[in-house]
């Protein structure tokens, strides 16, 4: 090695370093710190035990947001005759979240016999993945009440969004050439207060999708997590502010935790059940947010910018000087 | 370093059989690019809201520009570490280079949703620097524009000799430009599936992605000069540069050998390497993607192995296949959305990806063909 091909070698070290320093492992200098709860974040507390799958919550979804029902019937099995009780025009057909069904009523087993309902819909993250993996900030949070939404005067279609949520809850309209992505934006247009909120809420007859502050759901939740098995309790329907309620006994002991309360930092749609989260098809997460990860790393490699001018200094004084021999 | 006297057209016939059988099967695949733009993404792909990116991202884009890092890494060589003497690899690896990220560019195109609102991205207001993504598509676009600067030599010394002295003069921003910005872009392609947290099995997913995509895609470029170099010089009867080639290959275990000493320390200290052992399809893709980073380490370590082109082609095909499975594997098969989400490429999807590679050969036949891009032979 002579020695300009030295000099330029140290830069181009000095510079590298920089970057590989980034590059060490996220213990090494920590994600950046979580996302706060908005002051005044509005959530909902789906409690699967007290959910009878009646499916009113997506029907009124729909009707909220003028999407019409998908009443035709499912088609037969080859060779078989319609089933009975899927005339068409009826019921409205709803398997998963689409771009027509903002959240839908799922039934799981348990493995054990019992079955569990779940309400699939987007979980309002603290510290959203979509917002944080979206390059053209087409999804923001509401600063006030934390709620998810997204731009259509942004979004270029990546459906990076779609890689980022853990929950796999946006969904693309794959089957339109000019095709959006959509999913809950907890009813904030029509949002009035206590007469007019989340109308998956407002249609709930049992209130197992109740409505409220973030904050006083959770004291709910935690008081319902302290119940036993055959105890009353008074249910809220609708609003946890609101004049409704209802006695109920508890059936079944609750999950040890209130689903949401801190995972991946939180989310202010939250969930109680007493069939095993997983089970129910939440995943199993910790409570650092992938996006206090993957932006602690992103912000210790481009902070200010420092090491890749640095870097670009050093290349372009060995490239000047190979250049010009 | 401006010896265009240091290389020379291939000359020939542009109509040849490969170049008609790429044609024909780009001429498909347009078809099916324009359908797409009319009746949107879900019928000419196997995409869906759990696997939301396919090949078009996972190939075109991950693996296509990995392939095309040979400028990169060997730019790194010539210009970085003053290894004057690789020059000559230089303008083919170029040119790969910008073909595979046009490629790139362009499946992107066709792949985004909304591709009319793709100037929100140089709206500053809109420019979301936390994520992994915009800092990849600016330093792509960034970096696919200087490619063509970098070969533009070529194309001038042909056409107008006498502009020569002035992009020359200022070539070396360029050329610094074509240093940093895919140091930048691959790791962050790394980045990328960072967010992605548990959906993405833990035998890839690790915050070392960008550090790992980065080593890897170096050794990727200098096995793609090997395997492109005796390609062309096998199809073209030209006599082979065996001797560079084996000097360039011998970084090659150096740097997989790092490579995979961390991937293996990384997820031992994980507790993860369990999962390997497991031999479901996560399990037998892991051992696929490194026992062909295996293989090149072992093979090309040894200086007359290395001078044996028939290996030295072998081994570089395998740090080629070892590089784009391991980003297929966290782009792809290592995912797991949960319930029932299932992804393979539609046929459609496949014939649009070839498509472009067919377009991606034919332009390099034409160009090879007709400016000076290859090394000169020297008829002593
Ligand atoms: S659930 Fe998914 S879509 Fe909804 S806020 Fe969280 S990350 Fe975003
Ligand atoms: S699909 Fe739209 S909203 Fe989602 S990340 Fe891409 S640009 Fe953002
Ligand atoms: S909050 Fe509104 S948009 Fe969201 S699931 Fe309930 S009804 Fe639908």
């Amino acid at each position: 090695m002579d020695k300009t091909s030295r000099r330029g070698f140290m830069k181009v070290v000095a510079g590298g370093t920089l970057i590989a320093a980034g590059a060490t492992p996220a213990h090494a200098f920590g994600p950046r710190e979580t996302r706060k709860t908005p002051e005044e974040a509005i959530g909902i507390l789906y409690d699967s035990t007290i959910c009878i799958g009646c499916r009113a919550c997506s029907a009124a979804c729909k009707q909220r947001n003028g999407i019409q029902a998908d009443t035709a019937a499912p088609a037969a099995p080859a060779g078989a005759a319609q089933p009975p009780g899927t005339i068409p025009g009826i019921w409205d057909k709803q398997e998963d979240l689409s771009p027509e069904n903002y959240t839908v009523i799922q039934m799981h087993t348990d493995g054990a016999g019992g079955f569990g309902f779940m309400k699939k819909q987007c979980m309002h993250c603290i510290d959203p993945a979509c917002m944080s993996a979206c390059p053209v900030s087409a999804f923001s949070k509401d600063p006030e009440t934390g709620i998810v939404s997204w731009n259509k005067n942004a979004c270029i279609g990546c459906r990076y969004c779609f890689v980022a949520c853990p929950f796999v809850v946006p969904r693309f309209e794959w089957n339109r050439a000019f095709p959006r992505v959509t999913k809950c934006e907890l009813c904030k247009t029509t949002y009035t207060g206590l007469d007019c909120y989340a109308a998956c809420c407002q249609s709930c007859p049992t209130g197992a999708a109740l409505f409220g502050p973030r904050e006083a759901l959770l004291e709910e939740g935690r008081k319902r997590l302290a119940l036993k098995p055959g105890a009353w309790h008074d249910y809220p329907i609708g609003h946890i502010k609101g004049a409704h309620s209802s006695a109920k006994q508890v059936a079944k002991a609750y999950n040890a935790r209130i689903y949401g309360e801190k995972e991946l930092g939180g989310t202010q749609v939250m969930i109680l059940g007493s069939v095993p989260f997983e089970k129910l098809g939440l995943p199993a997460v910790g409570d650092v947010p992938n996006s206090a990860i993957s932006e602690g790393l992103q912000h210790t490699l481009y902070k200010g910018m420092i090491a890749p001018l640095v870097l670009f200094a050093g290349l372009l004084a060995a490239a000047y000087r190979s250049t010009k021999q | 370093m401006s010896h265009h006297d240091a290389f020379e057209p291939m000359g020939g016939k542009i109509l040849t059989r490969p170049f008609v059988a790429a044609a024909v099967i780009f001429m498909l695949a347009a078809v099916l690019i324009l359908k797409r733009f009319f009746v949107g993404l879900g019928p000419v792909s196997g995409m869906n809201d759990g696997f939301a990116l396919g090949i078009w991202i996972a190939y075109d884009v991950v693996v296509g520009t990995a392939i095309g890092c040979g400028g990169y890494a060997v730019a790194l060589l010539v210009y970085a570490f003053n290894r004057g003497h690789y020059h000559p690899l230089v303008r083919s690896a170029l040119l790969t280079g910008a073909f595979g990220y046009t490629l790139a560019g362009t499946s992107v195109m066709i792949d985004l949703g909304r591709y009319w609102n793709t100037y929100n991205l140089f709206l500053p207001w809109r420019m979301n620097f936390n994520s992994a993504l915009f800092e990849i598509a600016m330093c792509v676009m960034a970096y696919t524009a200087v490619l063509w600067v970098e070969f533009s030599p070529a194309i001038i010394e042909k056409f107008k000799p006498a502009w020569a002295a002035v992009v020359n003069r200022w070539m070396f921003v360029f050329i610094a430009l074509g240093m940093l910005l895919p140091t930048m872009h691959q790791s962050s392609l790394g980045s990328l599936m960072i967010i992605s947290g548990h959906k993405l099995s833990p035998l890839w997913q690790t915050t070392w992605l960008p550090a790992f995509f980065l080593i890897t895609c170096i050794a990727m470029g200098y096995a793609m000069v090997v395997f492109e170099s005796l390609w062309s010089s096998v199809g073209f009867g030209r006599p082979l540069e065996t001797p560079m080639l084996a000097r360039l290959a011998g970084i090659i275990p150096w740097l997989l050998g790092i490579y995979l000493a961390g991937r293996f320390v990384e997820l031992a200290s994980r507790g993860a390497l369990g999962l390997a052992f497991q031999f479901n399809l996560c399990g037998v893709m892991f051992w696929i993607e490194n026992i062909l980073y295996i293989i090149p380490i072992v093979v090309l370590a040894s200086a007359q192995r290395r001078g044996e082109p028939r290996t030295l082609f072998l081994s570089a095909l395998s740090a080629l296949f070892a590089g784009s499975i391991y980003r297929f594997n966290v782009y792809l098969v290592g995912l797991y959305p949960g319930f029932g989400w299932r992804y393979f490429p539609s046929s459609s999807e496949l014939l649009i990806t070839f498509g472009l590679i067919s377009f991606e050969i034919m332009g390099y036949l034409f160009i090879v063909k007709q400016l000076s891009v290859l090394p000169k032979v020297e008829h002593a």
